[in-house]
């Protein structure tokens, strides 16, 4: 890489990749001590579950609390799957809604768009690049929960053979390859309401707004999809297969409802990326 | 765009340029000519549409009508290729408050494609040391005085060297020592040859550094030029303290002036030198003289040399007690373009 001449012609300057910005992004992202104070919390998730099964002196009776919580003290490695399941409807969209929702109104907020965006970052790439550092956090939500719950479920419960929801019996070894694929899925999940939270971003100056916002529109979301009257909508809520991954836990491994999923969020990725970018790129940058 | 205009001899230039937000134009049907290698001064009130002019410049915001002509290309048109070649400071420094002050830079230059990322580590340190941070290059910004944002905020225009920067209110907050720091940082930049467009309400900064200016006024522009011509355009005047106010405006009438105003001589005493002999208060008990205050030269009045209309006076009978001619500041000049509103003191 050579010093980009300054001789006042007006002369074609070199653009280089521009994945600096990309890995300023993830770096100011996880440096950030409210990130990580997110991520622990999730991580606490299974640790809480874990604890709290291990000093009730009853057993927990099948059915009752979160799906798999009765099989925990059995196996261990359940601690990381009902982690999800608890985390899915409320501690997950919490702190993407967060992340998401602070992309561009935050930059806004604290000023640094306007020097971003002379530097010049470029309108589109700096959308880009927002998302992808959202949907790197999401990977990083999910993967503190499993992780942290495959460890302490292995630290306080017995591991072994599990029994998968086909009554087929899987190796310990490969059953925390299926929980880290229940996490993929969940990520997965999470990429359509990471796309609605940027789009929001777009649309204020006031990052809390927009959090606030995101996080509301993902209750919504799971609140029409629990009506019954609205059958004919739920297809289409981005919550609506967030908790399907159960297909994943048979033999064979099912892909259908991965695919469904990842079909509906590439979707709304689709539809709020573009109104992200419509709104973005003709906005006046005032703040 | 097309054609030969001599492109390189200015380095923005606009055309008609206009910004409305619903009825109101906080810039109106601007024409802005910097000349490259100037130092030119945007001044005018606090509201008077500057800031808003540099964010069109910038193309963070768009231009309801008009033309601009950034380094010769069309912005925002050719923003990727211009904004790389300008360095700007925009409405005051704005930072990550849990980043230090070097890994603010950092992040924001990575925003820029053309800056090279093996000489990063070096160009941060450099424009550090240029402002004076290098000593608090490691500390979070959070913990910045207002001084050293905006220490931050220049340095961060100067992290590639650059052909045009654009400042708005450089020197905002800083203290004497930092103002006359700045003030040094930007004839030096100057003199190596980049152009320097710096928005500010303060007269006396443009005055000392300025080769060029321009005064806004409730969005419009309404003077433009060298410092030179702009302090040459305001109009010098007469006044004469005499207790004769009638005979005196006679006298000035008939020379072809126009005697505006009759005030009240100001008891100054012996400072003002041209006034010296019109110290108001005699013994004789006149008390003290009233004033008649007439424009000279310009473009209104007709050029009449001060010493004919000292003669005439005396010739005519009238008790001068004081005469003087009153030179046109650039603080009056923007007194009379932008009303008595203007925060020229602070």
């Amino acid at each position: 890489m050579s010093l980009v001449p300054v001789d006042g012609s007006a002369g074609e300057l070199r653009a280089s990749s521009g994945w600096a910005l990309m890995a300023s992004e993830l770096s100011v992202l996880f440096r950030r001590r409210r990130t990580w104070a997110m991520l622990l919390a999730l991580a606490a998730v299974p640790v809480l579950i874990a604890v709290a099964v291990r000093l009730s002196p009853s057993e927990v009776p099948p059915g009752r609390g979160p799906p798999f919580l009765d099989r925990v003290t059995q196996n261990g490695l359940f601690v990381a799957v009902t982690a999800l399941v608890v985390s899915v409807p409320l501690f997950l969209p919490l702190t993407i809604g967060v992340v998401a929702g602070d992309t561009i109104s935050g930059e806004a907020g604290l000023g640094t768009l306007r020097y971003l965006l002379v530097a010049p970052a470029g309108r589109v790439r700096l959308l880009i690049v927002k998302y992808v550092g959202t949907a790197a956090f999401c990977l990083a939500a999910t993967l503190s929960v499993v992780t942290s719950g495959l460890v302490i479920g292995a630290a306080l419960f017995p591991v072994g053979p599990v029994t998968l929801l086909s009554g087929d019996t899987i190796e310990a070894g490969e059953s925390v390859v299926r929980s880290f694929l229940v996490a993929g899925y969940i990520m997965v999940s999470l990429l359509g309401l990471s796309a609605i939270g940027l789009f929001i971003s777009t649309l204020t100056d006031v990052p809390v707004g927009a959090m606030a916002a995101t996080i509301v529109l993902s209750v919504v979301s799971q609140v029409l999809n629990a009506l019954p009257q609205l059958e004919w909508l739920h297809p289409w809520l981005f919550s609506h297969y967030w908790l399907g991954f159960a297909d994943l836990l048979r033999q064979p491994v099912s892909w259908d409802s991965f695919g469904d999923n990842a079909l509906l969020q590439a979707g709304y990725l689709a539809v709020f990326g573009s109104l992200a970018y419509g709104r973005f790129l003709t906005r006046d940058i005032l703040s | 765009m097309r054609g030969h205009i001599p492109s390189t001899e200015l380095s923005i230039q606009t055309e008609g340029l206009t910004k409305r937000f619903g009825q109101h134009a906080a810039v109106d049907r601007i024409d802005l000519a910097v000349p490259t290698g100037a130092i030119f001064g945007f001044l005018g009130p606090n509201g008077s549409g500057k800031t808003t002019t540099i964010r069109l410049l910038l193309g963070l915001a768009s231009a309801t009508s008009g033309g601009i002509r950034v380094l010769g290309q069309e912005m925002p048109t050719h923003l990727r290729s211009v904004l790389p070649r300008v360095g700007a400071l925009v409405e005051g420094p704005a930072f990550y408050p849990f980043l230090s002050g070097a890994a603010n830079l950092h992040r924001l230059d990575t925003a820029d494609r053309n800056a090279p990322s093996s000489t990063r580590r070096n160009r941060v340190a450099h424009s550090l040391h240029q402002v004076g941070l290098a000593h608090a290059a490691g500390k979070k910004v959070r913990a910045y005085s207002l001084g050293m944002k905006q220490r931050l905020g220049i340095a961060n225009a100067l992290l590639v060297p650059r052909e045009l920067l654009i400042l708005d209110e450089p020197t905002n907050g800083l203290d004497p020592q930092g103002t006359r720091e700045v003030r040094s940082l930007v004839r030096s930049l100057a003199a190596e040859g980049t152009t320097v467009f710096v928005s500010s309400h303060l007269l006396a900064e443009v005055e000392q550094i300025c080769t060029h200016a321009a005064i806004m006024s409730a969005g419009s522009l309404v003077a433009q030029g060298t410092l030179e011509h702009l302090r040459q355009s305001g109009q010098e005047r007469v006044r004469v303290l005499t207790p004769d106010v009638a005979a005196a405006r006679q006298v000035l009438a008939r020379l072809g002036l126009v005697p505006e105003t009759a005030g009240t001589g100001r008891a100054t005493g012996t400072s003002a030198v041209l006034r010296a002999g019109g110290t108001p208060r005699r013994s004789d008990g006149a008390g003290v003289a009233p004033a008649v205050v007439a424009p000279i030269g310009g473009v209104a009045a007709r050029s009449v040399p001060p010493e004919v209309i000292v003669s005439d006076l005396v010739s005519a009978g009238v008790r001068v007690r004081g005469f003087a001619v009153e030179g046109v500041s650039l603080e009056e000049r923007f007194v009379a373009l932008t009303g008595e509103g203007f925060d020229v003191a602070e």
